[in-house]
């Protein structure tokens, strides 16, 4: 191996490797150590002077006492389901949403299209924290919504929409609109028209042929898009908490908090490994999903 | 002339008493401002293997397409088995296509593939089963039944798409270019065991198709369309041997035409005036040809002889000289050209194994033909 | 033929509507008068002068903008290195650890991310602040940046470097006069999708911004959690209206060439 090939592959790789593999050792090592009034505010810390004896203290001393608290109290335990549901919800609600928008921009006109993904993808490059804070006026009890539903006499007291989780639901489909709409779109865009217009040959109405050919084809698509919307949503910070307010519990929110607000190094480390064995399995299905759709394109 | 591709009793179209399948009175199809179907009147019979030939663009998609029901006709009537097709949509027709991409519905296997326009109609289960299985050992599928579209081979696919359209036993089949996907060899291949299972099921076929050879082979008629028309509608050896027109004569095969002036002979002849000092050209009279108009002599290069010297008892000679030769294994091709340059190609068989070239570049040699070899054709 | 129904129009309108209400509302009331911000008062560019002499909120914007700049150049280079070594580099010891590094920050939570970066910076005692941002944003981005040329790497006729290589290019001269103007498109769009990450990140900028550097989006952040307020309408506005810019920009040069070239093609059949 000659040495431009091993500078190409070992500069990229050594970057990853120090601020995102070494990173991750850090955070297992501090979710297994106990909070100290230190800094930093945790033992044991890995003392390479006393040599082996040192690196031997080092293990004994780690335990799984953080992983035990966060089964006993039942705070963590309702904020990974809660987070888990609102994720699935919104995951729903975000493909009955963006299905049909993409369904209808696969089937405009040609000339239009570039415009159309041009509009789904424009919120995409703005701020995605502009984005979630256009809500708040909107959804507040003063708020255009609440406004426009008291003017026009549906409602008579303000709903409280604000601090709730239909609020965290709104906010998540919205900024994440764009991740379900672009694959389900890209599926549909290439399907070939003629299948459609064979199954009304062999016989189906135009609905069915929708059920029978459309669905079962976009399926990659659909699966993409869910597992886009649900990964990122499973974790975020953000949307709970400038529209969930103390309301909701999300299991991102709950390791920020324990972070920034209880300074509990080792229980934020244990709260972060543990939401990511969670994600391992959505990760991993849709891993398999894109080799899947790979193999059928190929 | 009155040579038929089909043992003589199938010609249908010539019995007065038979009504057809399909007809189309004064057919008009428009998109926009383009005129796709110009004014077209079409009689298919029961059981005929019907060949659209045409270059693209000449109209005979959108023509089967109407048949189908995707389209309907701007104006005209279209109706099968004595039914007007117009407002019934192609789920609700006994007619069934085969799509040029096939598509296959990837996400099936090939049985439910076949399986799924029977599954559409009220058929029993053990029916379904039962006809599916039929049409995979029509089309020699059946180790295949439960592979999908893209684990099997182009001629594969291509005969799923056929077993498909025609599990529904339908009145009329519409093929669009069913064979332009495959190479040369698997077409001709192919070309046969179509029209072996058009005979087992005796299912009325329609193709579209801009390959004149497959079309030649295949049908039983071949209607030439250009621009939305219909040219002529004919068997295959009458389109070959008495084209209506310079257009159709020039489309199928190859041919050499020569322009000039018409004068109308004796018996069906007539004369071409072609070139100073040249002899008349003595052929055929063609359709609705009329005396000091001007007309095109065409004429097949096998038709044309080649010789050293100055053939006796024939009329219509012309000397020339070699200019190109191809040799194409069974036959070769003579491009000779005449004194006002004017190219004129003769094709002989080469019958006896490496015989020596007769004739060779720069040979000046004389073309011949006989009074009925060639057609003296209107414009 | 493709079908265009009543339905999709409606279900477009609908969800287009849904996409950008909520910014338009926004934009409007950034021109309110009034500190009530669902109150219209009548029209006033008073929030865009205050937010001007707002001097918190230009620091933090010139920190963000630096950020962002060194941050996504890095990341181009590197992702594109890393896309390069994926997509051509064949077989070497620790591929799939490789790869797998590359597209695991994609799914990362952004909070572990941060957190796992932050304790990074502690245990090695580096000093938080506009650097470590850099490093963070860094990392993260140049993974994007790597997908996004991988994508178009894959997607290009390897015999083109092939051929370079055939009529004498040393591999680096291959890179640098074929392959990389036939990419430049996708590394352009990551290094962009590397800035915009890096212009828009909270969560990992809050964990490794020490006290001496605050982010424009973590002083939005700050802001917005005691409401809504009429300077950061007016600042998102300002924020959205350059994206619009850029994004339609960029849409009508790249619709442009598409265009010129199909024009050059047919001119050049004619002409042939």
């Amino acid at each position: 191996m000659n040495l431009g090939r091993r500078t190409l592959i070992g500069i990229p790789y050594l970057w990853l490797l120090l601020l995102f593999l070494v990173p991750f050792g850090i955070i297992l090592k501090i979710s297994l150590s106990d909070i100290a009034l230190a800094i930093p505010p945790y033992t044991p810390t890995l003392d390479l002077s006393e040599g082996w004896q040192g690196i031997r203290s080092f293990f004994a001393a780690l335990d799984f006492e953080n992983y035990i608290f966060l089964t006993e109290d039942d705070l963590y335990w309702r904020a990974y389901l809660s987070s888990l549901k609102i994720a699935f919800i919104s995951t729903l609600l975000a493909l009955a949403v963006g299905f049909p928008i993409a369904y209808g921009m696969a089937n405009a006109a040609s000339e239009w299209r570039p415009t159309l993904m041009m509009l789904v993808i424009l919120p995409f490059w703005t701020s995605f924290l502009i984005r979630v804070y256009a809500w708040i006026g909107i959804l507040s009890n003063e708020g255009f919504l609440n406004q426009f539903l008291l003017w026009t006499g549906i409602i008579s007291e303000p709903l409280q929409i604000m601090n709730t989780p239909t609020a965290v639901y709104i906010g998540i489909v919205y900024t994440y609109l764009p991740f379900m709409i672009l694959p389900i779109y890209a599926t549909l865009e290439r399907m070939d028209e003629s299948l459609l217009e064979a199954a009304e040959d062999l016989g189906c109405s135009r609905s069915s042929a929708f059920w029978l050919i459309t669905v079962p084809l976009s399926k990659s698509g659909v699966i993409a898009g869910c597992f886009l919307v649900f990964i990122p949503a499973l974790g975020e910070f953000v949307i709970p908490s400038l529209l969930g307010g103390s309301g909701t519990l999300m299991i991102g929110k709950v390791l920020w908090e324990e972070f920034f607000n209880n300074r509990d190094w080792p229980v934020a480390s244990a709260v972060a490994i543990i939401l990511l064995l969670i994600l391992v399995i959505p990760i991993i299905l849709f891993q398999k999903n894109q080799e899947k759709e790979q193999e059928v394109d190929a | 002339m009155q040579a038929q591709a089909r043992p003589a009793e199938f010609a249908p179209w010539n019995d007065p008493n038979e009504t057809p399948l399909i007809r189309f009175d004064g057919v008009t199809k428009r998109f926009g401002n383009f005129t796709a179907i110009d004014d077209i009147d079409l009689a298919i019979h029961r059981k005929e293997f019907f060949a659209l030939l045409g270059p693209s663009g000449c109209g005979k998609t959108t023509l089967m397409r109407m048949l189908a029901g995707f389209e309907a006709p701007t104006e005209g009537q279209i109706t099968i088995g004595g039914k007007d097709m117009a407002g019934i949509p192609p789920n609700k027709r006994e007619v069934n296509m085969m799509f040029q991409s096939y598509a296959l519905f990837p996400h099936l296997t090939i049985w439910d593939n076949i399986a799924f326009g029977l599954k559409r109609s009220d058929m029993a289960k053990d029916q379904i089963a039962a006809r599916v299985d039929e049409m995979l050992r029509l089309t020699r599928l059946e180790r295949f039944s439960k592979r999908k579209p893209h684990q099997i081979s182009g001629g594969q696919r291509q005969r799923v798409a056929l077993a498909r359209s025609l599990a529904k036993a339908p009145k009329l089949l519409l093929l669009d270019e069913p064979l332009g996907a495959l190479d040369k060899k698997l077409r001709q291949d192919t070309q046969f065991e179509l029209m072996d299972i058009q005979e087992k099921t005796e299912t009325t076929f329609v193709i579209v198709t801009h390959d004149q050879e497959e079309a030649m082979t295949v049908a039983s008629r071949v209607a030439v369309m250009d621009n939305g028309k219909i040219i002529q509608v004919d068997t295959p050896p009458r389109i070959y041997e008495s084209p209506n027109s310079v257009y159709v004569a020039d489309f199928i095969g190859d041919v050499n035409l020569i322009t000039g002036t018409a004068q109308l002979g004796q018996g069906g002849a007539a004369l071409l005036t072609w070139a100073e000092g040249q002899p008349e050209i003595i052929g055929t009279a063609g359709e609705g040809l009329s005396a000091s108009a001007p007309a095109t002599f065409a004429i097949r290069p096998e038709k044309v002889n080649i010789s050293e010297s100055r053939p006796e008892c024939v009329n219509n000679v012309v000397r020339g000289k070699i200019h190109d030769i191809a040799y194409l294994g069974n036959i070769s091709t003579y491009h000779v050209e005449l004194p006002d340059g004017q190219i004129i190609k003769a094709q002989t068989a080469n019958n006896r194994r490496l015989s020596q070239r007769m004739y060779t570049w720069e040979d000046e040699v004389y073309l011949s033909w006989t009074d009925t070899a060639g057609l003296v054709l209107a414009g | 033929m493709r079908r265009f129904t009543w339905f999709n129009a409606t279900s477009l309108s609908l969800g287009f509507a849904f996409l950008y209400i909520p910014m338009i509302i926004l934009i409007v009331y950034s021109f309110n008068s009034s500190r009530l911000v669902t109150v219209w008062a009548g029209f006033s560019t008073r929030w865009y002068g205050e937010l001007i002499q707002n001097e918190a909120f230009l620091d933090a914007a010139w920190v963000t903008l630096r950020v962002a700049f060194v941050s996504s150049c890095i990341a181009t280079v590197l992702g594109t290195m890393a896309a390069y070594v994926l997509v051509r580099g064949g077989r070497f010891m620790g591929r799939t650890l490789f790869s797998g590094m590359i597209y695991a920050p994609l799914v990362m939570p952004e909070v572990i991310t941060g957190l796992s970066l932050l304790l990074l910076f502690i245990s090695i005692g580096l000093d938080r602040g506009v650097f470590t941002i850099i490093l963070a944003h860094t990392t993260f981005s140049m993974c994007y940046v790597s997908v996004v040329v991988s994508s178009r790497l894959v997607s290009f006729d390897r015999s083109v470097e092939e051929a370079a290589l055939d009529l004498g290019c040393t591999p680096f001269d291959a890179f640098k006069s074929v392959t990389l103007p036939i990419i430049a498109p996708a590394v352009i769009s990551g290094w962009l999708l590397a800035f915009t990450l890096s212009l828009d990140d909270l969560v990992i900028a809050s964990f490794t911004a020490g006290p001496s550097a605050t982010t424009l989006p973590i002083k939005i952040f700050s802001s917005v959690r005691l409401g809504v307020s009429p300077e950061i309408n007016a600042l998102s506005t300002i924020l959205i209206s350059l994206v619009t810019i850029g994004v339609v920009t960029a849409s009508l040069v790249s619709k442009r060439r598409i265009v010129q070239a199909r024009r050059d093609e047919q001119m050049a059949e004619q002409t042939a």
